[in-house]
Parts: C-alpha cells; sequence; structure tokens
C-alpha cells in the first residue's frame, strides 16, 4: 500500500510538475543527434535517410490502409469483391522493395567500410571495462587511470538519499577523471574487459564498441571540436551498469601533450614518493 | 486415461463428457482442454509478468533509485523477458494450435494426445520453478533473458534452476511442435490438400518446424554455460581459452527464429480474422505460404545482426546487413496482401478485426524500426538503447499480443457458446492501444537521445519520456484487467453464439455447433 500511495504521489507531483516546468526539467529530445565526428555525422545522415524512407512508406501504406477501412465500410447493397489474387500487383510490390533495399545498402556499406578502416592513427587509446569503472590506457605513451562514476552522482543514486537527481549537476553522467585526447587527431582505440562483457558508447562520436574478456576489439574516431562528451556503458554488466559513464575531454593538441606530461610527471612523483620511506600511510 | 480412450468406444450420438473436478484437467489428452489449460495459462504468465514490467516502470518513472536496488532491477528485466516469451506469448499461441489446428483441418484431435498432456504439464512446473528463483538467496537470474556470459556465470544459487526451467520450457516447446507437425501431416480430412489448409495451420506448420530447429540450440548453449559453471569446462571463459562471443552466436542463431516463432502464428491469426470481417477471400494465399516459408528460412540466417557492436569482421557485418534488410521483403508481401483483401470488401469492425487492424499499423511501425536497425553503422546507435526495446516491443505487445487477443475474441464465441460483451471489447481494445502507444512510442525518442537499456536509473533529461512511457506501461497493464472481465463474463453466460458466429466465416472450425463439442469430427469432414 505505501508503495502505491507513494507512487500515485509522486505521480501527481511530476505530472504537476511536467506541465509547470516543462523547460526546467528536460529537453524533450526526439531524435539523434548528428554528432561531432565524421563517423557520427554518416550515420546520422544514413538514418536520416532510412528514416525518411520510413516515413514515406508508411505515409502510402497507412494511408491505403485508412482510405480502406472508410471506403469499404459495409454499405446497404454494397456487394464484396471475389478476386483474391493478382499476379502483376504482387510482383510489383515484391520488386520495388528490392530496389529501395538496394539503394539503402549501397550507401550503408559504404559507411561501414568507412567505420571500419583504422588505418593511419596517431595516438591509441587502450579501453579495459571493470565492474564497474573504466581504464584508459595511452599505449605508446606509458601511462593509464581509472575512471569512476563521480562522488556527487554516486551519493545522490543511493535508495532513500534524499538528494534530487535534478540538483546534480550531469547526473550519473559524470566521473572523477574523464578521457583526455587531442582534437584533430585521428584516435585508434583498443578495448577489451577484464570481467564481464561492458560496451563503450559515447553517442556525440558514432562510436558503440563492445568489451569482451579475451577479445581485443578496435575502432577509430577523430573529434576537431575541443569540449566535453559523454557516454554510458551499453552493455548489461551487473548491478551498476547503470553507474560507468563515460566523459571524454577533448583539447587542443598542444595542451593536451602539456596535460600528459603534468599527467605523468604526477604519477611518478607518486610512486617515487613512497619509496623514499618518508610519507607513512 | 482410459475414460478418454472408452469416449472413442461409444458412439457419437451422445456426447460423452470428460472426467469431473481437477483431475478432468491433470489427466486430459483432449485438445480442447490441453488448448484451454495452455490459454489460461499464458493469461495468467501475462499478468505476471506484467507485473514485473510495472516494477520496471515504476522504478523509471523518475530519476534517482525509488523502490528496488539495481540488482533487484536487473532481475526484473531478465524474468519479466523470460516469462513473457516463454510463459505468455508462445504457450498463448500453442493454445490456439491446440485449439484451432484439429477444428481447421477436419481432425478428431492432436496427433499425440498423451505427449500433448505431458507438453503442457511441463510448463507450470518450469514457469513455478523460475519464479521461484527470485526467493533464493541472492535472488533470481539478472544477467539478462539472453544470459550473456561471462555476466550469467556470476549468477547466485538461482542458476542451475534458471537453466533447468529453460531445459524443461524447451522441451515442452519441442514435443508441442513434433506433435502439431504430425498432426497437420497425418490428420487432415480427405480432401485438405497443403495448399488448401488455413492460413493459421500454415503458420504454425513452419513455425513448428522454426522452433525443432532453433530450441536444441538454445538447450546446447545454456547446457554449455551450466558446465562451464559446475564441471570445469570453458566454453565460454577467455581465461580458460573459450570464447564468450560464441554463446551470442549460439543464442542468437536461436533468438532469431524465436523471433518468427512469436510472430508467424500471430500472421496466422490476422489472415483468419481479416477476410472473415472484409467478407473477401484472403488476397494472395499462395504468396502468404511463400512468404511465410521464406521468412522461416530467412529467420536462420540473419542472427548476427543482433551483435552488430561485438567487433566482428567487415564482411561478416556486410553479410548481416543485407541478409536482415531482406526479410522486409516478404513481410511487406504479407502488409500489401491483408490491405488488399480488405479492399473492395464489406468491412466491419468488430473487437477480433478492431485487434487485426490495430496489429496491421503498430506491428509496421515495428517492421520499420526494424528496417532502420537492420542497417549496420546506424544499428551501432540504436544498439542497446531503448530505440531497440522500443521495436521489439511494438512487434511483440500491440503485433504478438495484439494478434492473440484479437483471436480470442475471434474464437470466444465458438469455445464458450456465448457472444463476449462486444461494447467492453471495444472498450479493451481503445484503451490497450492509446496506452501501448504511450508506453512505447516515447521509448523511441529515449532511444535516439541516448538512453541504454537495463539501466535502473537515468541520467535527468530522460525524464520526460520516462514519466510518460511509466504511465502509458500503468495504463496499459489496468487495461488488460478488463479483458479478463469480458472472458469471465463471457464463459458464464451472454447472447447464444450460432455456429458460423460471424457473417461469412470461412473454415471447418464454424461448421461444428458453438459450444463446439468435446469431440469434433469423429467422422472426417469432407472437403472440396
Amino acid at each position: 500500500m505505501t508503495l502505491i500511495r507513494s507512487l500515485s504521489l509522486r505521480l501527481l507531483a511530476a505530472t504537476a510538475g511536467l506541465f509547470a516546468l516543462p523547460a526546467a526539467r528536460a529537453d524533450w529530445a526526439v531524435n539523434l543527434p548528428p554528432g561531432v565526428t565524421e563517423i557520427s555525422r554518416q550515420i546520422y545522415d544514413l538514418h536520416m535517410l532510412v528514416f525518411w524512407v520510413c516515413v514515406v512508406i508508411a505515409v502510402l501504406v497507412f494511408g491505403a490502409i485508412t482510405y480502406a477501412l472508410v471506403a469499404f465500410r459495409r454499405r446497404e447493397g454494397v456487394k464484396p469483391a471475389t478476386w483474391n489474387h493478382s499476379t502483376a500487383a504482387e510482383i510489383i510490390w515484391t520488386v520495388i522493395p528490392v530496389f529501395i533495399l538496394v539503394a539503402l545498402a549501397l550507401p550503408a556499406a559504404r559507411t561501414l567500410v568507412f567505420i571500419e578502416d583504422t588505418r593511419g592513427s596517431e595516438l591509441t587509446v587502450k579501453i579495459t571495462g571493470y565492474q564497474w569503472k573504466w581504464n584508459y590506457e595511452y599505449v605508446d605513451r606509458d601511462y593509464s587511470f581509472y575512471s569512476n562514476l563521480a562522488r556527487t552522482s554516486n551519493v545522490a543514486r543511493q535508495m532513500d538519499s534524499g538528494v534530487d537527481p535534478f540538483s546534480v549537476e550531469n547526473y550519473l553522467l559524470e566521473v572523477d577523471r574523464p578521457l583526455v585526447i587531442p582534437a584533430g587527431v585521428k584516435i585508434r582505440y583498443l578495448i577489451t574487459s577484464s570481467d564481464v562483457n561492458h560496451s563503450w558508447w559515447v553517442q556525440a562520436f558514432g562510436v558503440k564498441r563492445d568489451a569482451i574478456p579475451g577479445y581485443i576489439n578496435d575502432g577509430w574516431f577523430q573529434v576537431d571540436e575541443p569540449g566535453t562528451y559523454r557516454g554510458q556503458c551499453a552493455e548489461l554488466c551487473g548491478k551498476d551498469h547503470g553507474f560507468m559513464p563515460i566523459v571524454v575531454e577533448v583539447l587542443p593538441k598542444d595542451e593536451f601533450e602539456a596535460w600528459l606530461t603534468a599527467q605523468k610527471a604526477g604519477t611518478q612523483a607518486a610512486t617515487a614518493a613512497p619509496a623514499t620511506g618518508t610519507t607513512g600511510g | 486415461m482410459s475414460a478418454t480412450t472408452h469416449a472413442h468406444d461409444h458412439s457419437h450420438d451422445h456426447d460423452h463428457g470428460p472426467p469431473k473436478g481437477l483431475m478432468r484437467w491433470v489427466t486430459t489428452t483432449n485438445h480442447k482442454d490441453i488448448g484451454t489449460l495452455y490459454l489460461l495459462f499464458a493469461l495468467v504468465m501475462l499478468f505476471v509478468g506484467g507485473g514485473m514490467a510495472l516494477v520496471i516502470r515504476a522504478e523509471l518513472f523518475e530519476p534517482g533509485i525509488q523502490f528496488v536496488n539495481p540488482d533487484f532491477f536487473n532481475q526484473m528485466t531478465t524474468i519479466h523477458a523470460l516469462i513473457m516469451v516463454f510463459g505468455m506469448i508462445m504457450p498463448a499461441f500453442a493454445g490456439f494450435a491446440n485449439w484451432m489446428i484439429p477444428m481447421m483441418i477436419g481432425s478428431p484431435d492432436m496427433a499425440l494426445p498423451r505427449l500433448n498432456n505431458w507438453s503442457f504439464w511441463l510448463l507450470p512446473f518450469a514457469g513455478t520453478m523460475l519464479l521461484a528463483t527470485i526467493f533464493m538467496p541472492g535472488g533470481g537470474p539478472a544477467a539478462g533473458w539472453t544470459l550473456y556470459p561471462p555476466l550469467s556465470l556470476q549468477g547466485g544459487n538461482s542458476f542451475p534452476f534458471t537453466i533447468f526451467s529453460i531445459h524443461l520450457l524447451g522441451v515442452s516447446s519441442i514435443m508441442a511442435s513434433i506433435n502439431i507437425i504430425v498432426t497437420i501431416m497425418n490428420m487432415r480430412a480427405p480432401g485438405m490438400t497443403l495448399m488448401k489448409m488455413p492460413l493459421f495451420v500454415w503458420t504454425w506448420l513452419i513455425t513448428a518446424y522454426l522452433l525443432i530447429g532453433a530450441m536444441p540450440v538454445l538447450a546446447g548453449g545454456v547446457t554449455m554455460l551450466l558446465t562451464d559453471q559446475f564441471f570445469g569446462t570453458s566454453f565460454f571463459l577467455a581465461a580458460g581459452g573459450g570464447d564468450p562471443v560464441l554463446f551470442q552466436h549460439i543464442f542468437w542463431f536461436f533468438g532469431h527464429p524465436e523471433v518468427y516463432i512469436i510472430i508467424l502464428p500471430a500472421f496466422g491469426i490476422i489472415s483468419q480474422i481479416i477476410p472473415t470481417f472484409s467478407r473477401k477471400p484472403l488476397f494472395g494465399y499462395d504468396s502468404m505460404v511463400y512468404a511465410t516459408a521464406s521468412i522461416g528460412f530467412l529467420s536462420y540466417i540473419v542472427w548476427a545482426h543482433h551483435m552488430f557492436t561485438v567487433g566482428m569482421p567487415l564482411a561478416g557485418e556486410m553479410f548481416f546487413m543485407l541478409s536482415t534488410m531482406l526479410i522486409a521483403i516478404p513481410t511487406g508481401v504479407k502488409i500489401f496482401n491483408w490491405l488488399s483483401t480488405m479492399w473492395q470488401g464489406s468491412l466491419t469492425f468488430e473487437t477480433p478485426m478492431l485487434f487485426a487492424v490495430g496489429f496491421l499499423f503498430m506491428f509496421s511501425i515495428g517492421g520499420f524500426t526494424g528496417l532502420m536497425m537492420a542497417v549496420a553503422p546506424v544499428d551501432f546507435q540504436y544498439h542497446d538503447t531503448y530505440f531497440i526495446v522500443a521495436h521489439f516491443h511494438y512487434v511483440l505487445v500491440p503485433g504478438a499480443l495484439f494478434a492473440a487477443l484479437g483471436g480470442a475474441y475471434y474464437w470466444l464465441p465458438k469455445w464458450t457458446g456465448h457472444m463476449y460483451d462486444e461494447t467492453l471489447g471495444k472498450w479493451h481494445f481503445w484503451l490497450s492501444t492509446i496506452f501501448v502507444n504511450l508506453l512505447f512510442f516515447p521509448q523511441h525518442f529515449l532511444g535516439l537521445a541516448g538512453m541504454p537499456r537495463r539501466i535502473p536509473d537515468y541520467a535527468t533529461q530522460f525524464a520526460d519520456w520516462n514519466m510518460w512511457s511509466s504511465i502509458g506501461g500503468f495504463g496499459f497493464g489496468l487495461s488488460q484487467l478488463l479483458f479478463v472481465w469480458v472472458v469471465i463474463k463471457c464463459a458464464r453466460g451472454g447472447a447464444r453464439a450460432t455456429d458460423k458466429v460471424w457473417d461469412q466465416p470461412n473454415g471447418l472450425e464454424w461448421t461444428v455447433p458453438s459450444p463446439a463439442p468435446y469431440h469434433t469430427f469423429e467422422r472426417a469432414p469432407e472437403v472440396r
């Protein structure tokens, strides 16, 4: 009973909020965003192409069905027809879809080939999925770190935390240490997992690739516009599957180099420190 | 057992009734009784699985964790799917098959009546065992109904019970399929050639072959999971030299035919309903049969489109993209044939026809999103998001479930001898249609905006559509109570149904009295 009462109260409050402050709550997004990479833009174009093809077919077919529903209702004195096949019509509606499918398959195949071409990359990042965090390793640069759900989100997501998710900035989409990459550089990623299957998905890049133990999958992306991009694990990986977000910070190339140098210096200092024996734990 | 055997010995000038009480249902070998059992079991499971769906929708009503912890949430998504697929929709269509196939082909019963009894009675035990896992230490299975290792191998005490339950459900399906094939091949009335069979019988014949092909593959896959967990094998464990992706191939080699196992009988029911209420024969019977067979064939060569993101070679992605797109052709043929059946007909819109027309529109929406997802590069964005959740719920709920509901309204008068309450039936249809769209249409938007599936909590930009979806979910769930009321009311009384029930129905089932006597076609009818 308490569950039902609590639910109906929430329903009431939330529905009221829905009408009162639509802008404050969310953005009512209905479509795939075009994203920021060449891959994501090509995918977006394909998506819109297939979508409009479907819309045109839907308008024709649903229009014809609706016409039939209205025009051929039972009426006094009108006898139903008795014909039950038409070879010509059947050939037409078998052959026309073939041409439509070929027209869709050609650009789709082209994009697929483009996406799978990892040649000519300048930087390799190895992504490893863990329950429930990511590890990023700059393979040629000898530097790696873990990326966890940010504390603010982690506190708010607990049951009865008393924290309103709307008050947390980037709720569930913030990490303690984002992946940092240079802008305008073709980046090849290697992806694997240390425990169960995960999937690394940054929608703005058009990249979703499964992290599977025993496999090293690869792919690439190139982001030209510096900025912060967010994604999530897309393959069910256990109880905290919903709580291992991805944040990628894209820096101009020189800033990235400076960042990496500083990080490596910091790591060396940190690993060197215990060796001196002066810092106790 | 002896009671039914005796019934055959008697002359059929009086209707020898079944034994009374509970034992009638436990020991029955009558196809009508077993059909009823299947249908009632499916109805109960609709509410069990639906209850779990409502737990999911309640938790997703707002961002933040309100009602259930993430692990229990995962149990709900997993068991909801298993129950709805294996416990609800497949038994529902098996119920229609049991009731209607013998009556449609002029056979006195199924060919293997005792096997029939067993295939049904495995279900309640398998279902109960699956549901009981929720109360075990560590809870029920939580790795998704796809049971992907290594995650599924992290399951606790429930793991072997889940596997055993799937085995039992599979054995039940295989036996039911064998029975259906043997019945259709051997028990047709003289003159009932294959190409004269009602389309429902055809779709079930092909479905039964799909089941026999696919179910053992699933059984093999889950057995390998079991030995990986308990007997030291490493089929799917990378650390032991195994391959986690192998399971996905095995699972979807079963899983894609399974999709058509669910939808082909639905096509069959729709192909019975539309001609009746159009008062015009089914358009393109032959091409319907060929389209069904092509879909059956294609279903075996498209499985890896469920796995575009696992990192297949380019050639593999190409092949599965193109083969998947081909399915649009026979499916399109079916939609066009149904449309042509209505063309220049004389249409009325009783409840079965409403569900059939609703099916036409909403199943097509699921078909369109299916075509969109066939395009591999775009699927990289759709995969594992709410877009696919919306897609398969459109084909399963306003698709398969609406066909089953339409079929139930269509044949209820034949089963019970009473007309159902037409007003309540229409209310049921319209409420279901409004709420099912409110429930699932916004999920397209959520997926495109970037919400992954199988998450108990989400970023705040997904809040609005989730709320609408949850409202739709509760509305849809409550609307189904109306159906239960209609069925109870119809079983207990109502206007007497004529033998033909409808204006101009086609088929042998309308030549027997309403309600259909316990034994029909003890003497084979003449089919011209």
